[in-house]
């Protein structure tokens, strides 16, 4: 493997097998133990394990029959999860004798992980227990078990969607078909098929064990599923804080088999992130900083979070990701970023104005952001907001979701607004948001490990009015520019949102120029239309929820109050009356 | 306070006088604060503390309201889906350790009225240290206004600016009439004193006979963002009570400010009392 350079290796001898187990770091820290899935071998976590590295004393083995490891004899019996058992307090006992570990498992790594922490006899040689893609056998078989003994219609949606995604486990029942199809055209196509189906990207990774991987691992399966599904223990209680990452575009398992954790975890930390199976190899800057910090917390605590009360909406997906939200200084992206740092999120506020945009990455840090910054950039300068993405890149790290907020409005009518007018709606409402899509999306791209950009349209986009044709422009380009990169970047893993507010309670209103009338009656109706906006009071929190909805749920296009919902829908039923509401001049 | 309103200002010593019998008895609300602040505990009640700031007070010696007193612990300390006036008064929302609380009483002390609010929190809470912090500007901001002589409604705009710039809501807003401040009068003391809806008769009958004048000479007793309260400070004593609210985290400060009909700036506007929790707290920061 490409870290085999900086990692050492050695044999670590179990009954009749020896495990090939790799180290890297300082073995004087915490502990981190990798266990690796099906069918792969401890080279899945070569990415995650150089990363944590420099922090803690990193240990990954190939399970029995995979990669460098010998294979029991015979197969069958050889891969009950009592052995598996027995290898991991053999590993443990040679990497960590006396220091509880922090144990790590992908896929089916996860699964045996799950039974290291609640069987009784590891009992204090584990410190925590991050899972990802894999439920415990147990669980799983209790889950069953309650959506068969009261099926109503939800449970038994459930059991089917999960029953339909767990194909392959059937299949691999099959005697010596899986063996031969590894050996032979599967074991040939899987790298291409990986890259195809789950964007991992081609190179030292899956390695040429592969097929003897494949085969072997078919008897984690025939060992275990059957025997535990159908006779779930009845203890299985976890006896260290887990920490549970759940990929949602999962292929093979269904975010619902988690449902009901809590009752079997004591301490129990929830992660969702939006990627597919293989998250150790598409999502690994993701997966080490929550292990660090899940660990680090541990470590320094001894519990798994500090933190009362219930946790905060979307805790879970934006917990520790690096969001960037201009225009932040006020009204939608103050509120915006406030969201995200509830959340937990690292919060950059980006604005013209300083000192707002200072108390926004402030107040930030009170309600729950763990690190915040301010930045003082017009959006409308490429040269600044380059400037701005790589010191954000080199010093905060590459931006996890990108908020273009930052926008002015303009009314008047048509043949009233000046050139420079129309310059500086543009400059601001399209540039801005042109500028941070590339800036910041490019870096995004080039990590290949997803993102997400929010672009802040207006329910103008879609609403045409003789009274704002420049800021309707200027908000239409930005929706149709968000279409446009969603479908260039769906493949890269980037969701991108455009919001469409409609009319919200913020100061847009005392900045918006109106064309062609005196200072003083601009100044009237900037008040007037203040006022208006303050007696519809929708708050622009609602709006920051949305956002977040958005790049949760990654929806294309979000019309967020219910005037901004009705004209869209009006668009499509009949556009002639949204062009007949366009010629009404709004009372000034 | 007939002596201010009507105009024609009346000797020094009266004035003197019944701003002592304002000052004694918002000084004794605040104490009836900071006592029962000291005395909450985690698992009391809102209703539990609203008892405890009635009987603390009627022990020494009131017995009538402006209104009675209230409690609000957690986000309701923010207003957080407050949509009826029914859901000020205090419900079995327990407090917690971290939860922020607020205590607004208005107790009728010898015929002198006190309206005030105190915000604490149990134990540690940064956000709520924060919100506290920032109110100082808005005691500043009202009193300087308020001298200028600038129409209340602007000042009210003025104020809300500010807790917009801040980052915060205005949670007065929610109050009826959305009002920051109101008048406050000595009330007579009767025998009986009956209250409607948690308001004190007798002091109801005062606001209303104001919002009567007020009507025929162009002011009101509520100092609202209507169009109503586009006037300049009419003389008397105004309860103001500016409340910020931060995601589910309020806190607000309510005191006496004395509006006089006096031509130089400093006698026309100045706060009953600067020894006050709040204040104090100020200082201690700065």
């Amino acid at each position: 493997m490409a870290a085999a350079a900086s990692a050492t290796e050695r044999w670590v001898r179990t009954g009749e097998v020896e495990l090939c187990v790799a180290e890297w770091g300082d073995r004087t820290q915490p502990t981190v133990l990798l266990v690796h899935g099906y069918p792969d071998s401890k080279e899945v976590w070569s990415q995650v394990a150089e990363q944590l590295a420099d922090r803690f004393h990193v240990v990954a083995y190939d399970v029995r029959g995979c990669g460098r490891s010998t294979a029991p004899s015979p197969l069958r019996g050889g891969y009950t999860l009592e052995r598996l058992t027995d290898d991991f307090l053999a590993v443990v006992d040679a990497v960590s004798p006396d220091r509880p570990v922090h144990l790590v498992g992908h896929d089916w790594g996860s699964v045996q992980a799950w039974e290291f922490v609640t069987v009784s006899r590891t009992e204090g040689r584990i410190a925590s227990f991050t899972s990802m893609s894999g439920p415990s056998l147990d669980h799983f078989g209790h889950w069953i078990k309650q959506r068969t003994r009261r099926p109503g219609p939800r449970r038994v949606g459930q059991l089917l969607g999960q029953g339909a995604k767990s194909w392959y486990v059937y299949a691999l029942h099959t005697p010596r078909l899986p063996e031969a199809a590894w050996r032979g055209p599967l074991g040939k196509r899987w790298p291409r098929l990986l890259e195809r189906l789950e964007g991992i990207p081609a190179g030292d990774y899956p390695t040429a064990s592969l097929p003897r991987d494949g085969a072997h691992g078919a008897w984690l399966y025939r060992d275990n599923v059957r025997r535990r599904l159908l006779h779930p223990r009845t203890d299985p209680f976890a006896h260290a804080p887990v920490q549970l990452i759940t990929p949602i575009g999962d292929a093979f398992l269904s975010e619902r088999l988690y449902d009901d954790l809590d009752q079997w975890v004591p301490q129990l930390t929830r992660r969702t992130i939006a990627a597919k199976h293989w998250v150790p190899r598409t999502r690994p800057d993701q997966l080490a900083a929550w292990i660090g910090e899940f660990v680090s917390t541990i470590e320094a605590s001894g519990r798994s979070s500090v933190r009362t009360g219930s946790p905060k909406p979307y805790a879970d997906r934006f917990g520790g990701q690096l969001v960037l939200v201009t225009g932040a200084a006020s009204g939608i992206g103050r509120a915006t970023a406030f969201a995200f740092a509830e959340a937990g999120a690292r919060v950059i506020a980006v604005d013209r104005d300083t000192e707002g945009a200072t108390r926004t990455a402030e107040l930030a840090r009170l309600i729950g952001a763990p690190q915040s910054w301010a930045e003082t950039v017009d959006v409308a300068d490429e040269a600044a907001m380059e400037k701005l993405a790589d010191k954000v890149t080199s010093e905060y790290g590459v931006v996890d979701v990108l908020v273009n907020n930052a926008g002015i409005g303009l009314a008047g009518s048509f043949l009233d607004t000046t050139t420079e007018d129309w310059r500086r709606v543009l400059d601001v409402n399209l540039w801005g948001v042109i500028h941070g899509c590339r800036a910041f999306g490019r870096r995004m791209a080039e990590r290949g490990q997803g993102g997400h950009i929010v672009n802040t349209a207006s329910a103008a986009a879609f609403q045409p009015s003789r009274a704002l044709p420049a800021y309707s422009t200027s908000k239409a380009a930005v929706l149709m520019l968000s279409e446009c990169l969603r479908a260039e970047l769906a493949g890269q893993g980037i969701g991108v949102s455009a919001i469409c507010p409609g009319i919200v309670n913020t100061n847009i209103t005392a900045t918006t120029r109106f064309t062609g009338v005196t200072e003083e009656e601009q100044k009237r109706r900037q008040e007037k239309s203040s006022r208006l906006y303050g007696k519809r009071n929708y708050p622009p929190e609602k709006v920051a929820e949305a956002v977040l909805r958005a790049v949760a749920r990654n929806q294309a296009v979000v019309p967020v109050t219910p005037e901004a919902r009705g004209a869209r829908l009006l668009g499509r039923i009949s556009p002639k009356a949204l062009r007949g509401l366009a010629r009404i001049n709004p009372p000034m | 306070m007939t002596s201010m309103a009507g105009g024609g200002l009346a000797t020094r010593r009266e004035l003197d006088a019944d701003l002592r019998g304002f000052r004694e008895v918002q000084r004794l609300s605040y104490a009836c604060a900071e006592a029962v602040a000291a005395q909450l505990r985690p698992g009391v009640t809102e209703r539990e503390a609203a008892r405890m700031q009635r009987d603390w007070l009627r022990e020494r010696g009131v017995r009538d309201w402006f209104h009675l007193p209230f409690a609000w612990f957690g986000d309701r300390t923010a207003f957080t889906g407050f949509r009826i006036p029914l859901q000020f008064f205090p419900t079995n929302r327990v407090l917690e350790p971290g939860m922020p609380f607020i205590l607004d009483m208005a107790p009728v002390h010898k015929g002198y009225t006190a309206d005030i609010g105190y915000s604490g929190c149990l134990g540690l809470n940064p956000v709520h240290d924060r919100l506290l912090a920032d109110l100082e500007a808005h005691r500043e901001l009202i009193l300087r206004e308020v001298r200028e002589r600038r129409p209340l409604r602007e000042i009210y705009q003025d104020v809300e600016r500010l807790m917009v710039r801040q980052g915060y809501a205005n949670r007065h807003r929610a109050y009826p009439f959305g009002v920051i401040a109101h008048l406050v009068h000595r009330t007579p003391e009767r025998r009986w004193s009956p209250q409607l809806f948690g308001f004190g008769v007798q002091s109801l009958k005062g606001l209303a006979s104001d919002a009567l004048h007020g009507h025929r000479e162009g002011w009101s007793p509520l100092w609202s963002p209507y169009r109503f309260s586009d006037h300049p400070p009419h003389p008397g004593l105004w309860a103001v009570e500016p409340h910020l609210g931060f995601r589910g985290t309020g806190a607000k400060f309510e005191e006496l400010l004395v509006v006089t009909d006096s031509r130089d700036p400093q006698e026309s506007a100045f706060w009953l009392d600067d020894d006050l929790p709040h204040v104090r707290r100020w200082q201690g920061l700065s």
